[in-house]
């Protein structure tokens, strides 16, 4: 079959020396910084992006996506271990995750995510892998209406599915597209927005946006209460690590029924980990005999969930590789890191650069397999970095930010910028604007409005074009039912049941 | 009413958003605008400028009508030394070099913490650049002077 030669390559690519260091590094980073406090993926990967410019483009996203899912996992040790969540995601394996911890079955806990993530992540890639070709070969047949109608439909789930008010959700996205138009536009090659400053005729680098929006305006937020949040953290119990027979067949079902949740919402533009993890803490909640347990530390709560954002965050891979279209603010960042190492993505990348492709496929299954190795030893080390104060992290995240950005074009401008944007990103998270949309507007600004151009070029100027072509009115219909949905009170509330405390 | 609005959320966000899209806006009427057939390089950001501007109206009417205060303290402190340390880091580093530009982020960076011993920092500041420059500089291999300018 076409697909086992296609793996083999990959393989063969991500087992070279060079790249299995980068995904072992990779992964390990991306876990250790995740594990610290306070740290998500996103300001893990955000920090990060600017080093991995000096690499190889497939080193790079080898090493990239080994911080996204190590980070990933990393957040889930915390969790656990301090009811601190890193991300939205983690949030639903705090509520069964930490009360098991306080049990004194913090071992089993960590083994059942480690494991239930590495199932999940197992069929994640093999599920890129099955799904990657036929849909980047459909992919190939869209033209610039049925872009323009899969990125809107895009943006408008992010922004309605995000955590959130959706209003200003959807105002973020708005934002974002703004802020992309900055630079000289392609057709008329008129510098727009560009204030007169020669460096932002090239347009804003998106690292520095990401850097700004999120590192530093977490650790302003951070900063903005006094004294250091004082948190129970459960190192003493981890003893006996591996989980019993009863607990394994506990959570058999629930990784497996996880998996399916997530790899579908994973998949999907604009759903992502958060959405995935907690529908299957309904899932399981539905299921379970007595779902009265579930709160208390039923390990059910903990495997389905875990496997669940890991299958979404392998699975979110599917668009941003076929089609282009990143479905969340971390798939954004690894499109702009695609943009950045020269390679347009979209559904040519499988074809012109296979190596590519399954490389960082193949890479992603040796690199769960690391983390599974990885982590189970290495606990005493990440409880070890869970005590780091943070009045020794801020510095050293800024410092991150600092260097990275100054490297891009070894130029001041890039850090000043991304100070302004450290502003910006505060002024917004304290009244209470989620910068992650912005960032999926941003990255897909440019190719939205060139593809609406190119659209009403082709249609002589008829907007209905993108809704007489049946992809494209396809994408348009979902996207006005999101809208729609998200209007109705009744489902209003229960998203933000869902993303607000996991829904009781 | 008017000491409210001064910490009302939607009310601040709304005129935040009205402000960045009028400037915008503003700043788009420059670009020709073109015809739906042929779209001039203004029509993209005015439509967004537009579309903007009225999700702001939408949120401040909202706050004004809701009257939710921010939530916390504003923390200018703490966000204006990690901005400086920024700043200082990009200014020196252009003109000092690597090593005198870590050392100042790091100074005013700790500034904005809660609390700042020197001890601590000294600790912090020479732990953390060595692993800069032999991370960044050596194994990274970045072109940074670490001492004086280009």
């Amino acid at each position: 079959m076409d697909m086992f030669s296609n793996l083999i390559l990959g393989f063969e690519v991500a087992l070279s020396l060079q790249n299995l260091m980068c995904c072992f590094i990779g992964v390990f980073v991306g876990t250790a910084i995740g594990v610290l406090p306070g740290i998500g993926p996103l300001v893990t990967i955000a920090m990060l992006l600017p080093i991995t410019f000096n690499l190889a483009p497939i080193p790079a996203l080898i090493m990239l996506s080994g911080i996204y899912y190590g980070a990933q996992y990393g957040g889930s040790t915390t969790s656990i271990l301090v009811n601190l969540p890193g991300e939205t995601a983690s949030v639903v394996t705090c509520l069964d995750g930490y009360q098991m911890a306080r049990q004194g079955r913090a071992g089993p806990a960590l083994a059942i995510a480690a494991v239930g993530s590495f199932i999940a992540g197992c069929v994640g890639t093999l599920l890129i892998a099955l799904a990657g070709p036929p849909l980047a070969e459909a992919a190939l047949l869209f033209g610039a209406p049925e872009y323009f109608s899969l990125m809107l439909m895009a943006l408008v789930a992010a922004a309605c599915l995000a955590h959130g008010d959706m209003v200003k959700s959807l105002s973020m996205v708005v934002l974002g597209l703004l802020m992309g138009i900055i630079g000289t536009d392609v057709n008329s090659g008129m510098a727009r927005f560009s204030f007169g400053v020669p460096e932002l005729t090239d347009g804003i680098g998106f690292t520095i946006v990401a850097v700004g929006l999120f590192a530093i305006a977490e650790i302003a937020k951070n900063l903005e209460s006094r004294g250091e949040d004082k948190h129970e953290v459960f190192t003493k119990n981890i003893t006996h690590l591996y989980p019993t027979k009863a607990d394994m067949k506990a959570s058999a079902w629930p990784i497996a029924r996880g998996t399916v949740v997530g790899a579908f919402f994973g998949a999907l533009p604009g759903t992502g980990p958060s959405i995935s993890a907690f529908s299957a803490y309904m899932v399981e909640k539905k299921m379970a005999k007595d779902p009265s347990r579930f709160g208390k530390g039923a390990i059910e709560g903990v495997a389905g969930p875990e496997a669940a954002n890991n299958a979404a965050a392998q699975c979110a891979f599917i668009p941003t590789l076929t089609l282009g279209i990143p479905g969340s603010a971390t798939m954004a960042l690894m499109l702009g890191a695609l943009t950045i190492q020269g390679i347009a993505p979209g559904p040519q990348v499988m074809t012109s650069k296979p190596d590519l492709f399954w490389g960082l496929i193949a890479s992603m299954w040796i690199g769960n397999a690391m983390l599974v190795v990885l982590n189970l030893p290495l606990v005493g080390l990440w409880v070890k970095l869970l005590k780091i104060p943070y009045r020794y992290l801020f510095p050293s995240i800024v410092m991150f930010c600092a260097v990275g950005n100054y490297s891009i074009n070894n130029s001041p401008m890039d850090v000043y910028m991304c100070a302004l944007f450290g502003l910006v990103g505060y002024m917004l998270v304290k009244m209470e604007f989620e910068p992650a949309p912005l960032i999926l507007g941003f990255v897909l600004g440019p190719l939205m409005e060139e593809n609406l151009r190119r659209a009403l070029l082709i249609s002589r100027g008829d907007p209905t074009v993108f809704f007489t072509r049946p992809i494209s009115l396809a994408f348009m219909i979902v996207a006005i039912l999101i809208l729609i949905t998200m209007f109705l009170p009744a489902i209003r509330k229960k998203k933000e049941l869902a993303l607000e405390g996991g829904g009781g | 009413m008017k000491a409210d609005l001064r910490n009302n959320k939607d009310f601040l966000g709304g005129l935040f958003m009205i402000t960045i899209g009028a400037i915008a806006f503003y700043m788009a009427l420059d670009y020709p605008f073109g015809s739906a057939l042929r779209m001039g390089p203004g029509f993209f950001p005015r439509v967004l400028a537009g579309i903007f501007m009225a999700f702001g109206v939408f949120v401040m009417i909202r706050g004004i009508l809701s009257g939710e205060k921010v939530q916390g303290r504003w923390g200018w402190k703490p966000l204006g030394f990690i901005l400086a340390s920024l700043i200082v880091f990009g200014w020196t580093m252009e003109h000092f070099g690597l090593i005198p530009a870590l050392l100042a982020m790091f100074v005013i960076a700790t500034l904005g913490g809660h609390e700042f011993n020197w001890k601590e920092v000294l600790v912090l500041m020479v732990v953390m650049s060595t692993f800069a420059v032999v991370v960044f500089v050596y194994l990274i291999g970045l072109p940074y002077p670490l001492w004086g300018s280009y």
